[in-house]
Formats: C-alpha cells, sequence, structure tokens
C-alpha cells in the first residue's frame, strides 16, 4: 500500500471541491461561529438585534482596534508578533496634538502623525531583523518606552480635539455616511480591501507568507525576508497611528492612556480569525469577521440581559473553543 | 576553448574566527556534471552558497561567470545569470501552494509588485502535466504542497529549477528523504544535464549516487580542495579508497586529475 503511492497518483477522495473546502476550512468555520453568535443574541434579545442602532454602534467602536488588527494579522503571518502597537498609537497622537496645538495646521500634524507611527513601526522592525532580538522581546520593550515617552512628556494631561470639530478631517474620519455609516467602518472596509489585495495579489504578500512558513528557504530562493519583515512592522506601525487618530476623533480628544485595553482585543481578533502564531498562513477575511465577534461580545451579552461582568468569561470561552477546534479541524483535514 | 559557465578564484569565506573555505579555486564547463564531495563541515555548503550569491567571499575571491568577472553577487543576481538550485526536501514552503513554490522568489508582476496569478497558475498547471507527472484532477497549482509526498515535492524543486533556463543547476543533496525509485528519478534527471549543454554541480554524500552521474569530482577537506579526478581516470574502487584516505590525513596523494 505504501510503495504504491509514493510518486504522482492523487490520494483518493480530493475533489475540486472538497479541496476548496479544505484550503478555505477556517474561513467558513469562523463564518459559522459568527452567525451562531449572531443567532444566540438575536433569540436572547430580538428587539435589540433586528433593529439598526446596535450595529451602528459595532460599526463605530470595532474599528478602533479592527483596522489595527488588519494590519497586524501581516506581520503575524510573516511569524512575527507586535505588542508595542498600543504604545505607537499613543506617541503618534501626542505628535498630531503637539503640532495641532503648536501650528494649527491639521494636514502638517496629520502627515507628521503618521510618519511617526511608520518610523516607529520600522525601528521595531529593524531592531528585530537587523540586530536579531526576537520580536516579543523588542516590542514589550518600544511598547514601555513610547508610553515612557508619553508619560515623561504629557505629565498625563490630555489634550482637547475641539478644534477638529468642524475640519473637513473629523467628517472624513469619524463622521457619517449618509448619516448612518461611521467613517472609521468605511476605513476599516477599505483597510481590508488594501490588505487583502496586498496579501493576496503583491508580491509582498507572497513574500509575506514565504517568509513566515519557511524563512530559510525565502532567502535562498531571493525573498528579502528582512525587508519584508521591516515593511510590516513599518505598515502596523502606520496604522497604529491611524487608529489612534480614529479613537482619539471619536470623542475629540487626545488620551495619554490612548490604546490601552486594545491589546488584547486586536491580538484576539488575528488569532481568532484563523492566523498561526507560527506563521505562514492567516487570512484578512477571518480577521475582519473575528473582530467583529469580538466587537459584538460586550454589547449582546449586555443586550440579552446578562450583567456585563461576564464579557470577558465569553471572551475567553469563545477564542480558547474557536483556536481549540480550528487546531484539531486543521490537523485532520492536512 | 569554451570559457567555464562558472569560475571561482582564490576563494576564502570565514565567519568570524572560523575559516569555512581557504584559496578555493574551482570551475564548471558547459555540458558537465562536477560532483562535489566532502565531510560534513568541509565547505560544500558554502562553496555553492557563494555560487548561489547567498553568501559573499571574503575580499581578494573573485567569481566569474562565462568569463566575465561578476562583483557582488546576490541571490536576485545569480540566477539572473542562469544559477539555479534544487536543495533539500525543506526548501518548499509547506503551506503555500504548488505555484507560489515554483514561483518562489521570483514572482510573475508587473512594474507595481502585481501579482499575474492566472499566468503562474498556467504555467504551474503545464509544467506538473509535462514535468511533473500529475495526472490527476484533483492536484491542482492551488494545492498546498504540505498535502504532498517526499517524491513529489522533490518533483517541484526541481521543476523550479528547470523552468527558468538554468545554466547553472545545483542540486544540494536532492536524493535525502526520497525513496528508491524517487532517488532514481533525480539521477536520471542529473544524467540529462550535459546532454541539455548545461552546468550542474552535485552535492551529496552518497558516493554511489554521484559517481555514476557526473564527469568530474572535486573533494573538499576542511575549506581546501583536496582533490580533482576526471571519472575516466578513477574507478568507483580507487576513489572511495582515496576519500578514505582524505578523511584520515586531509590530503590525496593521486595524480590531480587534469583539468577540462
Amino acid at each position: 500500500m505504501t510503495a504504491e503511492r509514493v510518486s504522482t497518483v492523487a490520494k483518493p477522495g480530493r475533489s475540486p471541491f472538497t479541496l476548496w473546502l479544505r484550503t478555505h476550512a477556517l474561513q467558513i468555520g469562523i463564518t459559522i461561529v459568527a452567525i451562531g453568535i449572531w443567532a444566540i443574541f438575536a433569540i436572547g434579545s430580538p428587539q435589540t438585534f433586528f433593529r439598526g442602532n446596535i450595529y451602528q454602534a459595532f460599526m463605530s467602536t470595532t474599528p478602533f482596534f479592527g483596522i489595527m488588527a488588519l494590519w497586524l494579522t501581516l506581520v503575524v503571518i510573516t511569524g512575527e508578533i507586535d505588542l508595542s502597537f498600543p504604545s505607537i498609537m499613543t506617541i503618534s497622537m501626542w505628535v498630531f496634538a503637539t503640532v495641532m496645538m503648536a501650528t494649527g495646521n491639521l494636514a502638517v500634524a496629520l502627515v507628521l502623525m503618521l510618519l511617526m507611527g511608520l518610523s516607529a513601526g520600522m525601528l521595531n522592525g529593524i531592531i528585530i531583523t537587523k540586530v536579531g532580538v526576537p520580536s516579543l522581546v523588542v516590542t514589550i520593550g518600544t511598547s514601555f518606552f513610547w508610553r515612557g515617552m508619553v508619560k515623561v512628556l504629557t505629565g498625563g494631561t490630555g489634550t482637547s480635539l475641539l478644534p477638529m470639530r468642524d475640519t473637513i478631517f473629523y467628517e472624513l474620519f469619524v463622521g457619517r455616511l449618509f448619516g448612518f455609516i461611521p467613517m472609521q467602518m468605511v476605513w476599516m472596509a477599505l483597510f481590508a480591501i488594501l490588505c487583502w489585495v496586498l496579501l493576496n495579489r503583491h508580491r509582498l504578500g507572497a513574500h509575506i507568507y514565504l517568509t513566515g512558513d519557511n524563512a530559510d528557504s525565502a532567502r535562498l530562493m531571493g525573498v528579502d525576508v528582512d525587508r519584508t519583515k521591516i515593511i510590516v512592522f513599518g505598515l502596523a506601525g502606520f496604522s497604529a497611528a491611524f487608529a489612534g487618530l480614529v479613537a482619539s476623533l471619536e470623542v475629540t480628544y487626545y488620551w495619554p492612556t490612548l490604546g490601552e485595553g486594545y491589546l488584547l482585543n486586536t491580538l484576539s481578533s488575528v488569532f481568532l480569525g484563523g492566523t498561526s502564531v507560527f506563521g505562514g498562513t492567516g487570512t484578512i477575511y477571518g480577521t475582519f469577521v473575528a473582530s467583529f465577534i469580538i466587537g459584538a461580545i460586550n454589547a449582546g451579552i449586555v443586550a440579552i440581559g446578562m450583567s456585563g461582568f461576564w464579557t470577558e468569561l465569553i471572551y475567553g470561552l469563545i477564542i480558547v473553543l474557536s483556536v481549540v477546534t480550528q487546531t484539531i479541524v486543521g490537523r485532520r483535514i492536512k | 576553448m569554451t570559457e567555464p559557465t562558472v569560475r571561482l578564484v582564490n576563494i576564502s569565506k570565514s565567519f568570524g574566527e572560523v575559516k569555512s573555505l581557504e584559496n578555493v579555486n574551482f570551475e564548471v564547463y558547459p555540458g558537465e556534471v562536477v560532483g562535489l564531495l566532502g565531510d560534513n563541515g568541509a565547505g560544500k555548503s558554502t562553496l555553492i552558497k557563494i555560487i548561489t550569491g547567498y553568501h559573499q567571499p571574503d575580499p581578494g575571491g573573485e567569481i566569474y561567470f562565462h568569463g566575465k568577472k561578476v562583483e557582488n553577487l546576490t541571490v536576485p543576481k545569480a540566477r539572473a545569470l542562469g544559477v539555479e538550485t534544487v536543495y533539500q526536501e525543506k526548501a518548499l514552503a509547506d503551506d503555500q501552494s504548488v505555484w507560489r513554490n515554483i514561483f518562489m522568489g521570483r514572482e510573475i508582476a508587473n512594474r507595481l509588485g502585481f501579482l499575474d496569478i492566472k499566468q503562474m497558475r498556467a504555467v504551474t498547471q503545464r509544467l506538473m502535466t509535462e514535468h511533473m507527472g500529475f495526472t490527476s484532477k484533483a492536484v491542482n497549482p492551488d494545492t498546498p504542497v504540505r498535502t504532498m509526498s517526499g517524491g513529489e515535492r522533490q518533483g517541484i524543486a526541481i521543476t523550479r529549477a528547470l523552468y527558468f533556463e538554468a545554466e547553472l543547476i545545483i542540486l544540494d543533496e536532492p536524493t535525502m528523504a526520497l525513496s528508491l525509485s524517487e532517488t532514481r528519478k533525480v539521477l536520471d534527471f542529473i544524467a540529462n544535464i550535459p546532454k541539455a549543454g548545461k552546468a550542474g554541480i552535485f552535492i551529496d554524500h552518497n558516493i554511489f549516487h554521484v559517481y555514476p552521474v557526473v564527469d568530474r569530482i572535486v573533494v573538499l577537506d576542511r575549506g581546501r580542495v583536496a582533490g580533482e579526478f576526471r571519472k575516466a581516470d578513477v574507478s568507483l574502487e580507487e576513489l572511495i579508497d582515496r576519500l578514505y584516505q582524505v578523511a584520515r590525513t586531509g590530503r590525496l596523494e593521486a595524480a590531480r586529475g587534469g583539468k577540462a
């Protein structure tokens, strides 16, 4: 039985359809989980879940960490991790608030803020690739560093963003499209498309997957692994700055504590979405759906009449159950 | 006389304190396969990684392709010059599809970097039916390579090297982890390299694999070229004796085989 099968004979039962099921198992799985959770909430509280308001609330708050989770997915697919993005959010937003107060020029403030995020991210990438320190360690360090710097610079005091209230920027980033859809949701959708295209239709994405899957081989075949990692860390820093701006504009205030509380939401969106912590596999679709699962649980729990104290317990349950199932299913279909 | 496909002159390579190669001269001509033999740590891998542009030699060494000196060789540069390498089985990205592995590091893309997936799929499909012998419709260019057997995977690694019009094909222990019949196929493939007018370098621990398919044998020992023979001048038994001698003494008393 073994001798005959060594070379080119296909294993039985691999029709194109089952192949599609196998390669998309995780996306199908996360979709089923999302529908299941929605069904539970809808049955538990139809008056809430069959009206538009709750969805407007989801679309308003989920992008604060969802935008970050999309770009973080690219980092995790390269086999690395970034824990410093909440601190990059606040240092970049500090740059924005400071430049805005000093010059009154919002466009300049915006550009410098995004540059700050991009460079902080690339700095992570450079230390990881050129010095060779593991990303877990580097980004714990830079996380303390940037947050510490903000504390020193601000002394803990925030900045009001009220001058932005009547500008085009406010409408552009956190206004309401057609009076209903929060603009941050539009941005998250745009970033999702951009990330998907980069990952699946661009050379950078091909190199991201190869880097995470087999970095040695990728190097031998001419993929610039270091450059790929520096770029994805740079993009993660850039999107942290962007997400920080959106989150601050929504409340028209820059708090130096900005970003605290986003770390676990963001990471769990990536992992719940089926991206492997070992790198090489992961999808934007999975992360997108998973961020809304994470974003919906809090409101859903309260809506169906449970105490808000249950939220984290249920998060934990869903995340552990999902990743366990993913791993078991993943092993069986391989 | 034809110029060698690749010629290394006075190549040394140190990693910190360790001298991995010392003043190595080495060349491969079109239409010949050179077997590179030597113990672990003899410098075989370092030597081929210099030819593939992965390592840069220490200052003073020179690399020529078809008689032209090449400075600052990198992997993409070497591939553009026609150097293709078949590494051991672990050289594939397991979770990626066949087409992503075939085009690894050399994706077909437009000027902005957007991939031409349609073309890469089509080429992969053709290679799979014409060269790799996949006939089943269930295995297609989108199949992840993890689901394939060792032989199928090595087929991908070899096809990957062949498709891109290689001038010099380097095989680094390509028969590792292969079954008997799969090994046979790989050896047949190597024996065919000279017929196509191309050059090959074949590295393997197993002298019984190397001897039948090569034209010339270069023995490395502790970073130096310990000896060089044309196959015509040495029988398999003699070769084995001499290799033992190299292993013991680091020297090869035999006549230095004539240069091609």
